[in-house]
């Protein structure tokens, strides 16, 4: 099933086309990796999937309803969730309470919020921090953190804005299996990532993004190794090892 | 009747009036321009630029435009120590604390004022007082002659010093830009001061200008500070020529609104512009936010 | 949630409440009129500082306007009264629906034309001054000289009293509501939302927060609360006045009390109007003459506070309860294990 539908989007920032007449599909169940140099317009697709921007021209369909023109809020209810680049988590707040206010996206209950929570931050492995303030998370747990809070929405799809910035290795690692986790719970995943090789682990197709222009998308094996791909990354080659 | 004569006279009026208004304006707007600050305490400069007009007056019979020499470099001094001393240090902490500041420096400066000054009415009365000019029917005084020819010189030289000198270009570089002004070597502390002092002079110069036409209280800056955000708002946050024009522009509007209604209804009136440009406009009427 | 050993742990703070409102209900008897209106003041700012700090503090709106709420309340009631023989019981309560529509109008057309920050301040600053010259000019509303409220015979149903001590209980249980409205708020999920709200609001969207209702919802509520304010106000001191009813210094006050308790916190304003307002009658006292010279004092509180202790008092004071609370939890257990040891011998 198609979850995901976004034909002929288009923005302008006053002079300059942001995302230049974007097709894209995402089918439920998978992980999608949007990649693209700096500036290329990744996040502006975000920003217009999630309600915050609106498009100049072009729908996106998302479960078959066009979503476009909803507020963010509705569309959060609707069942799109998204973690930000940099991360903002309500620094007045507990880890746990941060998590709640996603929880109420669902339930107008303290209790059930705190119960749904908390499982949350036990899928994350956070469950002992739950009552740390904010100030006092390594970054690793503050990605950590901002995925449960979003994951606490319970969406259907989540876009996740360069989740592995800022990891070291083995962090990575932890949260690659997490988001592999997350995708097996039924939860699709949209990811804008830097790092090709936490992309080309997890997803099962990448759209790339130059001058907000789809230059290519395919499996990551194809992609990687597709010339305009490898063009518009200019001194960034790079080749996936061939035993994938 | 209402004749053609009669609004030329208004017109004339007003923009004499808006001329000095647009002075306390641009001090207002240079500080929001150069240090994103809502200064709450520029009336009290006001107040503090008549005050120091009427005494100099009462007490040593020196006319209000001599001590502009006087009282414009104390109103400098004065804002430019309440900066480094208090204003300073919140200077990177959120909006409403630096707004917050200002607000105690008024209640501080307008109570004292009110307890050492007494909340009587004062006046400034000048032997040249009535004296006026006509220019076929047209009456205009010479009090508010001189007062807006000082006013728009002051002005023009502020704006001259703005775009010639390069403390002038240093001011503009950290209103466009404080970190890249900061990194190119600009003293960012330095710049602050003489923002801030600048920005008060102009609010002293401005009372002691108008004072020979005003009631002297310490509660008189309210109407200024009310005054001053409306011409900064609908001028353009920053916006040197926003200001003036704004001033000058408010200073008709109040001066036309006679014809209408009486009394205390034209700030009303003024008010309700304001808040309607505060909808449609926030950048001002001029445009974007520009230096 | 759970405490080591102790099964209540809202104990202590239910002795504290019981002692503390046992104490300001006996209060009375024992002050003479000039203390009993400081305490009536105090619960007043206390409950108007209170009601604000939901607009200001909890959902972090920049909201400079509750004296326009204050003196809708106030000549709503009042002119009812004079005119229509209302009481004015009913007409505070349509004086605070009329005082919560136009709060709300005006905070729904600034938030649509997108101001915020000191935009919005200043929006909402220069509306009562619009207000305030309304009733200064118009004679319908009493002009200058405002309205004043005829004496009657002492009568609950017509909201006026021979002595003070009636007004002191009014208030005292308006402080209290205001206080426990607050209270339910926090521990809901609007308390939670408004958190976020104010932390940031775009984050707070893109958890399917709907800030655009909530900002509504507590400026409704603040608003409602903020104009029968107003008619206390009104009936106790027995008039009605622009400068009074719609003067910027009332905004003032209510802002500055919640500022040095404490923004945002539930019993932050409550404790700022219980340093501040009898902190003003006092220097009043000793600065002498002139009406607002106490403001220069508050200046400088202010300026103090915001430079050293931004989150307000209040916090010294949740410190103090929480010592008080680790004493008293640890006499508690140490009591709990006696009895067991002593059950068990």
């Amino acid at each position: 099933m198609s979850l995901l539908n976004i034909s002929n989007l288009r923005k302008k920032f006053g002079g300059l086309t942001a995302v230049d007449n974007v097709d894209l599909t995402i089918t439920e169940g998978g992980i999608v990796g949007l990649i693209g140099p700096n500036g290329a317009g990744k996040t502006t697709i975000f920003n217009l999937i999630s309600g915050y921007l609106h498009p100049d021209a072009g729908e996106i369909f998302f479960r078959d309803e066009n979503i476009v023109g909803l507020k963010s809020n509705q569309i959060c209810k609707k069942g799109i969730g998204r973690t930000f680049q940099i991360v903002k988590p309500f620094s007045g707040l507990t880890v746990l309470k941060n998590v709640m206010i996603g929880a109420f996206n669902r339930t107008d209950q303290l209790d059930l919020s705190e119960e749904r929570s908390l499982q949350v931050l036990e899928f994350l492995g956070l469950l002992e921090k739950k009552d740390y303030p904010i100030g006092s998370l390594t970054i690793a747990e503050r990605k950590r953190l901002e995925l449960a809070r979003s994951l606490a929405t319970q969406p259907h799809l989540l876009l996740l804005d360069e989740v592995a910035a800022g990891l070291n290795p083995k962090e990575t690692e932890d949260l690659i299996a997490i988001l592999r986790r997350i995708n097996k719970e039924g939860i699709t995943l949209f990811m804008i990532e830097h790092v090709m090789k936490t992309i080309a682990s997890l997803a099962n197709k990448i759209v790339v993004i130059n001058y907000g222009v789809k230059i290519s998308e395919g499996r990551p094996s194809e992609v990687l190794k597709d010339p305009n791909v490898v063009k518009a990354y200019l001194g960034e080659a790079y080749q996936i090892a061939e035993d994938k | 009747m209402i004749s053609v004569t009669f609004i030329l006279q208004l017109l004339i009026n007003g923009l004499l009036r808006g001329s000095i208004y647009a002075l306390a304006a641009i001090g207002l707007t240079l500080i929001f321009g150069v240090m994103n600050i809502v200064n709450f305490a520029h009336g009290t400069f006001v107040m503090l630029g008549l005050y120091i007009s009427y005494w100099l007056y009462a007490l040593l019979g020196i006319d209000p435009y001599i001590s502009l020499v006087i009282s414009v470099p104390t109103l400098f001094v004065i804002g430019g120590l309440i900066e480094k001393y208090t204003i300073h240090y919140s200077i990177d902490a959120p909006e409403i604390n630096q707004f917050l500041i200002t607000v105690g420096i008024l209640l501080f400066i307008e109570n004292m004022a009110l307890f050492i000054f007494s909340p009587d009415f004062r006046a400034v009365r000048v032997e040249y007082q009535g004296a006026i000019i006509s220019i076929g029917e047209l009456i205009i005084g010479i009090i508010p002659l001189v007062a807006s020819a000082i006013s728009v010189a002051l002005t023009v030289g502020l704006y001259l010093f703005l775009k010639k000198t390069d403390l002038g270009r240093a001011l503009r570089a950290v209103a466009a830009n404080k970190e890249g002004a900061r990194l190119m070597g600009i003293n960012l502390n330095y710049i602050y001061f003489i923002a801030f002092g600048i920005g008060s002079a102009c609010a002293g110069a401005a009372g002691t200008i108008i004072s020979p036409m005003y009631y002297i209280f310490p509660q008189v800056g309210h109407l200024f500070l009310l005054l001053s955000f409306v011409i900064v708002i609908m001028g353009g946050q920053g916006n040197f020529i926003g200001a003036f024009l704004g001033g000058l522009i408010i200073g008709v509007v109040e001066s036309l609104c006679i014809i209408f209604v009486t009394g205390s209804i034209k700030d009303a009136i003024v008010f309700s512009c304001f808040i309607l440009v505060l909808f449609f406009k926030p950048f001002g009427l001029f445009g974007k936010k520009e230096r | 949630m759970k405490h080591h050993g102790v099964n209540h742990p809202n104990l202590l703070r239910n002795y504290v409440l019981i002692f503390l409102i046992g104490l300001f209900l006996v209060l009375p008897f024992f002050l003479n009129p000039y203390f009993l209106h400081i305490m009536i003041m105090t619960f007043l700012f206390a409950y108007l500082s209170r009601s604000w700090d939901l607009i200001g503090g909890y959902a972090g709106q920049f909201f400079l306007g509750p004296v326009a709420m204050f003196g809708i309340g106030g000549y709503t009631s009042t002119l009812l009264y004079v005119h229509f023989n209302l009481y004015p019981w009913i007409g505070m309560v349509i004086g605070g629906i009329l005082g919560m529509a136009i709060g709300i109008s005006l905070c729904y057309l600034s938030f649509r034309f997108g101001l915020t920050g000191i935009y919005f301040g200043l929006a909402t600053l220069t509306f009562p001054e619009i207000l305030r010259i309304v009733v200064l000019s118009l004679e319908i509303f009493g002009g200058v000289n405002g309205v004043l409220i005829p004496l009657r015979k002492s009568s609950l149903l017509h909201f006026q009293f021979d002595g003070k001590i009636p007004y002191y209980y009014i208030s005292f249980f308006m402080m209290l509501l205001s206080i426990y409205i607050m209270y339910r708020i926090e521990k809901s999920k609007s308390g939670y939302y408004y958190i976020a709200i104010r932390e940031d609001e775009e984050a707070a969207e893109s958890l399917g927060i709907d800030t655009f209702k909530y900002k509504l919802i507590a400026t409704g509520i603040g608003c409602f609360l903020l104009s029968i304010g107003g008619t206390f106000h009104a009936q106790y001191l027995m008039f009605v006045s622009p400068d009074s009813s719609f003067g910027i210094a009332v905004t003032l006050e209510i802002i500055i009390r919640s500022i040095v308790g404490g923004v945002g916190t539930l019993l932050g304003p409550v404790i700022g109007s219980f340093i501040l307002t009898p902190l003003s009658d006092i220097s009043r006292g000793i600065l002498g003459g002139y009406r607002g010279v106490h403001l220069m004092l508050f200046g400088v509180i202010i300026i103090l506070i915001i430079l050293f202790l931004p989150q307000g008092v209040g916090k010294w004071f949740e410190k103090l309860y929480d010592n008080l609370r680790t004493l008293f939890e640890e006499k508690i257990s140490f009591l709990v294990k006696k009895d067991e040891f002593i059950k068990y011998k």
